[in-house]
């Protein structure tokens, strides 16, 4: 019984850790298929976390501090998309002052509560989780965050195969020149799924500040959206498999804590740089076949569009 | 209102867009004054003024200047060559470590060579930080803007797991710290000041990477490379050296910056070296539009910022954070004038 626990436990915490990943990885996964790569996925991620938390603090709702974290996501990812898309600014340039920024601006609206405890969403919604049996305190911790999260999973995949819209926005991020001459809507369709990458990225910010840690604390996201977008190429830009990198990394995370439960010393300090090594270990090995690489991203990756009359 | 490609980039506009810029963003600066509920005009001139009110004010820039130069310089050298460093932040902790352990093994005794050794274990600590990633995207095609960002995360916590462990100072109340260097591994100061000889290093280095970049077959290469990659490769010119090349020189001056910093105004290991200056420095780079020239100036302009935000701190109680905020807005705001270069407004609806 015990040990079933303990791996329920492992399995529930890693579903817990890749939920950010994968919030934050379905929206720029949307984003670069596009044809736009917005390297600002850790700022808007900082700026959602810091709004989500100062919002249901303020309110007292914890919807409301989802939907404010969305909305500061979608904020930023608007301040990027009008630099790159509408005045033709260099998306690598762009996307790192968008982190830069969010980490400072984050850092500076969240000051009043930093390191301020609150309850869990779990607790949230379930006030008697203290009392409850092990097991199904374990199943309860599971909260609406990570089954949206897995929905979205669905929903995106669906949507880019399935829609007219997906498809029209798969044929943008491989030629926008062609899909204008084609009669597309080129910078409306970019400027969506940039916006819906911050979205997404506001969310997972605050799936750990309200969820997952649950606190502010300055810089909280600690690398994860740029985790994020290595499990984009990792993924090869494909949504079912982002779901398999995000596990894995939320396993990675897990097994920091879990492994002085299995008898390891380290410090742990080392014990912390595992999700970086991971990550480039993975981007090693996904990266290492070029030209199958090459053949599934977006060919207009990053390429700036101009609109011609 | 849309943009219409000019035929040529305007000489006009290179000049006047950075003016546009900073000028936008002393009045967006404060405008979040005034939202943080203090007076704009007073901390503006805290911001921007004051910490130049005297000579140890500029000592203190100059001071100040010296990372964000050093690291910039590479940063931009890799920039022009097409390959992104985002790690200076990481081979500066890394340079601190390596040169720092040196200093640290000698302990009190030696002579001369002491700091000769500290400074050039600085710069071959970032050299084989930046090593890494060069070898992954040379040898497994692995993005080097994703493994040099990890890196730093990495380079930060074997840094901190040294001063909380084996190289904690056993006197030291159990701080996590290092014993602090002795003299001989310490840089001399100027003037009384707490600056120090590598601020003139950090100086030359400028015109060096200029002359690299503009004046050599080395720098051509490079240039070819981040401009027509194609035509590199049609040149016969090895993409894998412009990376080598471009990583080592961005490395070694990271990891100068950080050994500077360790064996000069730090003056022993603590668990964080760098206020985020290997991240400031990409916004220098950007600021200076890859050229080392106009990044002494950004970099002037980007020290100023960290000074006067101190200032802030101790007068008006504003957070630190505020910096990153700044420092943000002013590359938004460059980004967004920098359009009038190659475009220009048209007011008039589209036919």
């Amino acid at each position: 019984m015990a040990e079933g626990v303990l791996i329920l436990s492992i399995v529930v915490a890693t579903l817990r850790a890749a939920t950010p990943l994968l919030l934050a990885g379905l929206g720029e996964l949307v984003a670069e298929r596009s044809g736009v790569l917005n390297l600002g996925v850790e700022g808007m991620m900082l700026m959602g976390a810091a709004a989500g938390f100062a919002v249901r603090a303020l309110s007292g709702n914890a919807v409301l501090g989802l939907m404010a974290a969305m909305l500061a996501g979608t904020a930023m990812a608007a301040v990027f998309a009008l630099l790159t898309l509408r005045l033709l600014a260099n998306q690598v340039a762009t996307g790192l002052a968008l982190t830069i920024f969010g980490i400072g601006l984050s850092a500076l609206t969240g000051l009043p509560w930093a390191g301020v405890p609150a309850p869990g969403l779990a607790a949230t919604i379930w006030p008697g989780l203290a009392h409850a049996p092990p097991a199904l305190q374990q199943v309860l911790l599971l909260d609406p965050l990570v089954w949206v999260a897995f929905a979205c999973v669905f929903a995106v995949d669906w949507f880019l195969r399935r829609t007219r819209a997906g498809l029209a926005l798969r044929a943008v991020g491989e030629s926008a020149e062609v899909a204008h001459a084609l009669g597309t809507k080129v910078l409306r369709i970019r400027l969506a799924a940039v916006l819906f990458g911050g979205a997404m990225a506001g969310l997972a910010g605050a799936d750990l500040s309200l969820a997952y840690t649950p606190m502010w604390a300055e810089n909280m996201t600690a690398g994860r959206g740029w985790i994020a977008l290595a499990l984009v190429v990792f993924a090869t830009w494909k949504p079912w498999r982002l779901v398999a990198g995000a596990l894995l990394f939320g396993f990675v995370t897990i097994a920091q804590f879990q492994a002085e439960a299995f008898g390891l010393s380290l410090s742990p300090d080392l014990l912390a740089t595992l999700p970086y090594l991971a990550t480039i270990v993975v981007l090693v090995l996904i990266s290492r076949d070029s030209t199958r690489l090459r053949l599934a991203a977006p060919a207009a990756l990053g390429k700036p569009f101009r609109p011609t009359d | 209102m849309r943009l219409e490609k000019r035929e040529a980039p305007s000489a006009a506009m290179l000049w006047v867009a950075p003016l546009l810029a900073a000028a936008a963003s002393v009045l967006l600066t404060g405008l979040l004054f005034a939202a943080l509920r203090v007076n704009p005009l007073a901390a503006l001139r805290l911001l921007y003024i004051d910490p130049l009110a005297n000579a140890n004010g500029v000592a203190e820039l100059a001071l100040k200047m010296t990372p964000l130069l050093l690291c910039a310089l590479g940063i931009a050298i890799g920039g022009r060559a097409n390959v992104w460093n985002i790690g200076a932040e990481g081979q500066f902790t890394m340079g601190a470590v390596a040169g720092g352990g040196i200093a640290l093994v000698l302990g009190p005794g030696g002579g001369w060579y002491v700091l000769p050794l500290v400074l050039a274990g600085g710069i071959a600590g970032g050299m084989a930080w930046a090593a890494i990633p060069a070898a992954l995207r040379v040898g497994a095609n692995a993005h080097e803007i994703l493994t040099t960002l990890m890196l730093n995360y990495v380079a930060q916590d074997i840094l901190s797991w040294l001063v909380h462990g084996p190289w904690r100072d056993p006197q030291g109340f159990n701080f996590p710290q290092s014993k602090t260097f002795a003299d001989a591994a310490t840089l001399p100061t100027l003037w009384g000041t707490r600056l120090t000889p590598i601020f003139f290093v950090a100086l030359l280095a400028a015109p060096c990477a200029w002359l690299l970049l503009q004046h050599t077959s080395a720098g051509y290469r490079l240039r070819v490379a981040g401009l027509a990659p194609a035509a590199a490769r049609y040149a016969g010119f090895s993409a894998s050296g412009t990376v080598w090349l471009s990583l080592l020189i961005s490395g070694g001056l990271a990891g100068l910056a950080g050994i500077a910093e360790v064996s000069g105004p730090i003056g022993q290991l603590l668990p964080t070296v760098s206020p985020g200056y290997g991240y400031a420095a990409i916004i220098v780079a950007f600021l200076g539009r890859l050229e080392p020239f106009g990044i002494v100036v950004a970099s002037a302009l980007m020290a100023l910022l960290y000074l006067g935000a101190d200032g802030l701190q101790m007068h008006l109680q504003l957070p630190l954070s505020l910096t990153g905020t700044l420092q943000g807005m002013l590359l938004f705001l460059l980004l967004a004038a920098d359009v009038l270069v190659a475009n220009r407004i048209v007011w008039r609806r589209a036919p």
